[in-house]
């Protein structure tokens, strides 16, 4: 926080401006997430599931660490936008851009009928609420196997070249562009969504939701907006994962999946967005290196990472790492 | 006495089980008042703060706003309409600066703050009014604080710039100097006597010596029900007064 200087007369709005500036450290991470491209071209498979797991835990980021609502079901709409892409592709139309945005739509309608539930239950009951619908969504897709293929996966997905003109190759370059640019496209509306008068609102409600009747706001329709923008950019993401996989199984759906999205996101540092994409890097590359040395226990570590990282850095890696930071320059 | 009535409640009642807390309550606060609302612990003062702002629904009896029935509307709905209140329990938000928390506050009164596609820095207005505020009542020094690491007596003072940025007409204060020390609690009803003159003011408080000095009017609520309402002079000298609350509860 910088200190108010004595005598001259304070520039509040420039003080606001300087909150929501970009810093160099942020150019100098969306650079090196390029670096795949030229060091770890193997890895671009790897590299672009790490994107559509980012920008699933930065639509949870919206709405948990900003606004404060917990929920253990959100891989509902990851699935939702899966298979939403994923059919609309069997049955005729694999353009994948139109394609991502239908999937955005449907999820985030689907949001919005959910939100109406969603603002009225708190705490313990908003978490059950959340994982029963996840697990309602679950054995609805299971049970109209005739749509989605069941068990056996939605199968016959085919995507169209991008702009007609990059096909998706076998070592995920244009799967990695693909994701990236979305992460990218939609980190960037987020951070503006979070840095508005909106976002400011959203923080209100996750620090004192009982203070803001008082101060005459309709919080529950902040709630309702933020939940199905959020539910947008988690059926993006499990749209870009069924164009770039050509395949959608039911664990697009799973509880595994919402669990997951959680532990990235607590792990990274959550209401940062940057948090989200940290720890779907961590959690994503552990689980590639660690499922390698041993591949029926690798959550063991998982589960260990998680407790260290919650017992010693409480806001998470990011949270821990400007917490240090702050004390550094503070001297 | 002539000054129109801004609040009117008639025949409040309330109760949580067998245990009345509110009994008959009928106040009219005319505009521009410096009304005390006096009375011993579990009297039902904020109780009765509860039921006029909305946070509790009355069992009967009815409430109005400059001549409208607001009984049911909602508690975010009758901010907007002017009535605001402060809470005995600092009720911050203690992540935000106050700079952010009162911007905040004021976005919501101009029905701005659901604009997500446009910068909070351009909020102009907003920001200047709120900072404005802030150095009234000030805070100025510390708007960029975050709240959580204000002393105590500032996050008070906070809870009254957040009232002010809903541009109340009607403003109750529930123990504005809870927990104050008494050379500070004196700052707080500075700013609250220079408040602007026609704003309605009805006031929680325990310190006599304050009531007596800054409220017009007292009204004097005992189990549930009021006791008495009359100008400082008469409740300082009421037997009844003296005897349920000045002299037997030591609170003065």
């Amino acid at each position: 926080m910088s200190d108010v200087t004595a005598n001259a007369p304070f520039d509040a709005q420039g003080w606001l401006r300087r909150q929501s500036r970009w810093s160099p450290l942020e150019v100098v991470f969306w650079l090196a997430l390029l670096l795949p491209f030229f060091f770890f071209p193997t890895y671009l498979t790897l590299a672009s599931q790490i994107a559509i797991a980012a920008l699933f835990a930065i639509s949870v980021d919206l709405i948990l660490g900003y606004a404060g609502i917990v929920t253990l079901g959100h891989a509902m709409f990851f699935g939702l936008g899966a298979y939403a892409a994923g059919l609309i592709s069997v049955y005729g139309w694999g353009e994948p851009l139109s394609g991502l945005l239908l999937a955005a739509a449907f999820a985030g309608l689907v949001g919005f009928v959910v939100s109406f539930m969603i603002v009225r239950v708190q705490h313990l009951a908003l978490i059950m609420i959340t994982l029963g619908l996840g697990l309602l969504t679950y054995e609805l897709a299971n049970s109209m196997s005739w749509l989605t293929g069941g068990t056996d996966g939605l199968r016959g997905i085919r995507t169209w070249p991008i702009f007609n003109y990059f096909r998706f190759d076998l070592w995920g370059y244009t799967a990695y562009s693909y994701s990236l640019a979305a992460l990218f496209v939609c980190f960037l509306v987020s951070r503006r969504i979070v840095n508005s008068s909106f976002g400011l609102a959203l923080r209100g409600v996750r620090e004192n939701v009982r203070r803001m009747p008082a101060i005459g706001s309709d919080y529950r329709g902040h709630l309702q907006k933020i939940y199905t923008i959020s539910a947008a950019i988690a059926g993006l993401a499990g749209a870009l994962m069924a164009q770039t996989t050509n395949v959608v199984a039911l664990d697009a759906l799973s509880f595994q999946r919402s669990a997951d999205v959680v532990v990235m996101l607590i792990l990274g540092g959550t209401g940062r967005l940057y948090g989200a994409i940290v720890g779907a890097a961590i959690f994503l590359i552990a689980r590639d290196q660690l499922s390698g040395v041993n591949p029926q226990y690798w959550y063991f570590w998982i589960g260990l990472l998680l407790m260290v990282v919650v017992l010693v850095m409480p806001k998470g890696i990011l949270g821990g790492l400007s917490a240090l930071a702050s004390r550094w320059s503070g001297r | 006495m002539s000054e129109p009535i801004v609040l009117r409640t008639d025949a409040l009642r309330k109760r949580f089980g067998s245990l009345e807390v509110a009994r008959d309550v009928s106040l009219s606060l005319p505009r521009g008042c410096r009304h005390a609302l006096i009375g011993p612990n579990g009297a039902g003062k904020t109780t009765l703060i509860n039921l006029i702002t909305g946070q509790l629904k009355p069992d009967s009896g009815t409430i109005s706003l400059e001549g409208e029935d607001i009984t049911a509307t909602p508690a975010a709905t009758r901010v907007r309409r002017g009535l605001t209140r402060t809470f005995q329990i600092n009720t911050l938000f203690p992540d935000l600066t106050p700079l952010e928390a009162v911007t905040l506050a004021v976005c919501e009164r101009q029905r701005t703050a659901g604009q997500f596609w446009r910068g909070l820095f351009a909020h102009e207005e907003a920001i200047d009014e709120s900072f404005a505020i802030l150095t009234q009542l000030g805070l100025g020094d510390v708007a960029t604080r975050t709240t959580r690491t204000l002393p105590y007596g500032q996050q008070r003072l906070l809870e009254i710039a957040l009232a002010l940025a809903t541009r109340p007409r009607v403003l109750l204060l529930d123990e504005p100097a809870a927990g104050v020390p008494k050379d500070e609690s004196a700052v707080l009803f500075d700013v609250i006597s220079a408040l602007p003159q026609d704003i309605s003011v009805l006031f929680i408080e325990h310190d006599m010596d304050i009531v007596f000095r800054f409220a017009t009017r007292i009204v004097v609520l005992v189990a549930g029900g009021v006791l008495l309402e009359a100008d400082p002079e008469t409740v300082r000298t009421d037997p009844r007064v003296r005897e349920v609350y000045l002299g037997g509860a030591g609170h003065a």
